[in-house]
């Protein structure tokens, strides 16, 4: 059970997608976000562990928590 | 009571699966138990795959069109119409040209992929691509009067039909402008959206070398977020800007409205279950192809296959048996490599891709297929 207590403003629900589906859809929605909001990731996919961090990382975008509590992985990413 | 088969789409997929589906269900159509009617817009059906060679001189537009009519089985009714309305309650499709509501019984959803470069400003006017008839014809000329300068090709938006063709667009020009004595003059670089530079990561690994051999500069994690075209410059979200001299970009796509306004998905993708390819949202509604949100390529070897396996499961949904044909991802690619060389990709949900090393033969076997297309589409190989 996670103990995650932030609410997210929106969340993506990427799973069943085969990367880079994932990264791609949270990409796109930080498109059209307003900063400061907080998008929810849902993946299934491992390799998201990776891609969503290094994203991250090249923007200014900030990486709040990563759920791997349950069976699906849950990112939540604030916008700058 | 007559099964009306109702066809959105007479692209690769659609028109694979209303041959597929007048060779099998032939006693029935013949005897007024079963209807199939293929919707499309265009007269015409267009093989995408030859634009690639448009920008190069060495295909024409034309090359790729054939009347749709001449391609399709005497007992498949073609409309050429556009469906302004999907109503999956009432089972019925509004048509723009058509005098009332068309009902039907199953309907297959094979819209493909519309381009969208208004999602990134200045990209219409600053970007050329390969994606489109126009924009390849455009693309062309231009090259065609480069003899310095940077090239620029970036990968704005994925999905995007047929994911290795930036690949073999870079790999061509630089094979195209050596092969003219130019590539000294010109800088090449590539973009990709993600950490590598392709979204599949074992045709990463393999392109990645052949890049730097090549000479070719990579910028990834490049999500382009406006283009200047008077500055000539592209910028991304996370804070690069390029400059270029000639920007061929692979724009963002989108399915068709319809398909949202249906409630079947969003950006006009159908979301489905992968193997049976059946909507998720609404009962007798398959999609394939582009529209079908799958996880595969938006390849036309994935609506090729994707076409046998609903129309294997339509006949036997028609004929009161339990319907068990499935997809299993399979994808099939031939990969240019430059102009005369290619490589070859097969794969599939369980089993991931490994390059053939790059031949003459894969470059000739890829464009002898191109030239037998036609025959895919008839419902022939």
């Amino acid at each position: 059970m996670s103990d995650i207590d932030i609410e997210p403003t929106d969340t993506v629900d990427a799973r069943g997608a085969a990367c880079p589906g994932p990264l791609m859809d949270l990409i796109g929605r930080v498109r059209s976000a307003s900063s400061g909001d907080v998008i929810l990731l849902l993946s299934d996919n491992d390799q998201s562990l990776t891609d969503v961090s290094e994203w991250v990382d090249e923007t200014d975008n900030e990486l709040l928590a990563v759920d791997e509590s349950g069976d699906d992985y849950g990112f939540y990413v604030e916008v700058a | 009571m007559t099964d009306r088969i109702a066809i959105l789409g007479g692209g690769t997929g659609g028109t694979v699966l209303a041959n597929n589906l007048a060779d099998r269900l032939a006693l029935e159509i013949d005897a007024g138990d079963v209807e199939v009617t293929l919707i499309n817009d265009d007269p015409d059906h267009v093989y995408k795959p030859v634009w690639l060679y448009v920008p190069f001189g060495q295909r024409e537009p034309a090359d790729g069109r054939r009347p749709l009519r001449d391609l399709v089985d005497d007992r498949v009714d073609v409309a050429i119409d556009r469906v302004t309305e999907i109503d999956t309650d009432a089972k019925e499709l509004a048509l723009r040209d058509g005098s009332g509501p068309l009902g039907y019984d199953h309907l297959v959803v094979a819209t493909g992929s519309t381009l969208a470069d208004d999602e990134i400003p200045g990209l219409a006017a600053g970007g050329h691509d390969y994606y489109s008839e126009s924009g390849a014809l455009a693309l062309r000329d231009e090259l065609l009067s480069m003899t310095e300068g940077h090239l620029v090709l970036s990968v704005v938006g994925t999905p995007h039909m047929c994911p290795a063709a930036p690949l073999e667009f870079v790999f061509m020009a630089d094979s195209w402008f050596r092969q003219r004595g130019l590539r000294d003059d010109i800088e090449i670089t590539y973009t990709y959206p993600i950490n590598r530079v392709h979204g599949n990561p074992q045709i990463g690994e393999w392109a990645d070398p052949i890049m730097a051999e090549r000479d070719i500069n990579t910028e990834t994690f490049f999500n382009a977020e406006s283009v200047d075209p008077d500055a000539k410059t592209i910028t991304s979200m996370e804070g690069t800007e390029l400059d270029y001299d000639l920007l061929a970009a692979i724009p963002p796509h989108r399915g068709v409205d319809v398909v949202d306004e249906a409630g079947l998905g969003d950006r006009g993708w159908v979301d489905v279950d992968k193997h049976t390819l059946e909507a998720e949202t609404a009962d007798n509604v398959y999609a394939l192809g582009d529209a079908a949100t799958t996880g595969v390529p938006k390849a036309g070897s994935v609506a090729h296959y994707q076409a046998g396996v609903v129309a294997q499961r339509l006949e036997s949904e028609i004929r009161g048996r339990p319907a068990t044909a499935t997809y299993d991802g399979k994808t099939l690619c031939f990969i240019e490599t430059g102009m005369d060389a290619a490589s070859f990709v097969e794969f599939d949900y369980e089993n991931p891709p490994s390059p053939a090393p790059p031949s003459e033969k894969l470059h000739w076997s890829k464009l002898a297929y191109n030239e037998s297309y036609w025959l895919t589409a008839r419902g022939l190989l």
